[in-house]
């Protein structure tokens, strides 16, 4: 049963195994295009809610049917714990960097390894980001230690619903969202070239 | 070569929920990036300053006394996610020197805006205690109210901003 406990070595090559098909995938999904990560917000191309909802869902209903059939020990499984504001105030943060700088730190590593400068320019600065914090952090210590700290506190316990109901309400929201973004993409799609140059020549008539 | 279309989203996001859940059950955890950015700078902090790290309350369990701060998962991790990101991109053949950018801004002017807004992300994510990838997903998938409280806030802050950079992407 799940999960297991490695030896320093075994850690290293699973980890090299897990992270390859992750960022294979991130790949091929077009991440390593920040164009495509950008349009996001934008509502032309709505891939990166698809790929992350349709990710997370999948893993949702992965583990905890694993779990429930007794192939994986949940209580071993790490969840992260809340700490409810500095998530927050990080995430609208990392929101901001995301459009200015049109890549999240897992997609710019995908970009810089296929050599698009911009996704280089990005990593260099997202470590000096994190060095930054690391450096600031003890000025603000207790709202990152202890505001808004839940510990290990699901949706199924805020919602005092059993964890089977929460995964199967998750599943449904998103497959509403994966419409919605269907809908808005047809909404606001960026006109095509041929378009566009159609709509020029009527101007110059 | 022409590069190959990307998968269509919701099976890149088939495949990607795979690799995540394979870590779940294997590992006991998710995936990550950015604390693998943050060991980095920790490590180079350490090298040239250690007592230093050894009295900050936040560098210090990565990297003070003896503690080697490349000794975890997340630092593997990445180390596969480039070289499977290569990997990927050489087969389809998009491995090739380029800045991708808006039509109306300069190489240079989306270097620095890359620059700038992966500090910006950088702290963020370190704040947030994990990035896209760490919190978003694996906590995501996991049920945590952190993590999908923090998703929420990573789309309303590109959002409430976007129009005000329209000018980078449009």
């Amino acid at each position: 049963m799940g999960p297991f406990v490695f030896d320093s070595t075994t850690t290293i090559l699973v980890s090299l195994a897990l992270g390859f098909g992750f960022g294979f995938v991130l790949e091929r999904a077009g991440f390593g295009d920040s164009r495509r990560l950008a349009a996001q917000f934008y509502l032309h191309d709505m891939t990166v809610l698809k790929v992350m909802f349709t990710a997370i869902v999948t893993a949702m209903v992965c583990v905890h049917f694993l779990w429930a059939v007794g192939l994986v020990d949940l209580s071993r499984v790490f969840i992260n714990p809340t700490y409810l504001w500095p998530g927050i105030v990080g995430g609208l943060i990392m929101g901001v960097g995301f459009i200015v700088g049109g890549y999240c730190p897992g997609t710019s590593l995908v970009a810089a390894a296929t050599l698009k400068l911009d996704g280089v320019f990005f990593v260099v600065g997202a470590l000096l980001g994190v060095a930054v914090f690391g450096e600031a952090v003890p000025r603000f210590w207790d709202f990152f230690q202890t505001s808004g700290d839940l510990g290990r506190f699901t949706l199924a316990d805020w919602l005092g619903l059993p964890t089977a109901t929460v995964v199967f309400l998750v599943a449904c929201m998103a497959v509403f969202m994966f419409w919605g973004a269907e809908q808005l993409e047809r909404a606001f799609a960026r006109p095509s070239r041929e378009e566009e140059a159609a709509k020029d020549l009527e101007v110059v008539r | 070569m022409t590069p190959r279309p990307p998968w269509n989203p919701y099976v890149a996001g088939f495949a990607l929920g795979l690799v995540l859940t394979t870590a779940f059950v294997v590992t006991g955890h998710g995936l990550g990036a950015s604390g693998a950015l943050s060991r980095v700078t920790t490590a180079a902090i350490d090298a040239v300053a250690p007592m230093h790290v050894n009295t900050n309350p936040y560098l210090a369990p990565m990297a003070g006394g003896d503690t080697d701060p490349f000794d975890s998962w997340v630092v593997w991790t990445v180390v596969g996610a480039i070289l499977g990101g290569l990997a990927s991109g050489w087969a389809g053949g998009r491995l090739k020197i380029e800045t991708f950018r808006g039509p109306r801004i300069t190489a240079q002017q989306r270097w620095m805006l890359a620059l700038f807004g992966g500090a910006i992300m950088g702290f963020g994510a370190r704040l947030a205690r994990g990035c896209t990838s760490g919190q978003a997903l694996s906590g995501g998938a996991m049920l945590s109210v952190g993590s999908w409280a923090f998703m929420l806030s990573v789309f309303i802050g590109g959002y409430a901003l976007a129009y005000f950079v329209r000018k980078a992407w449009n």
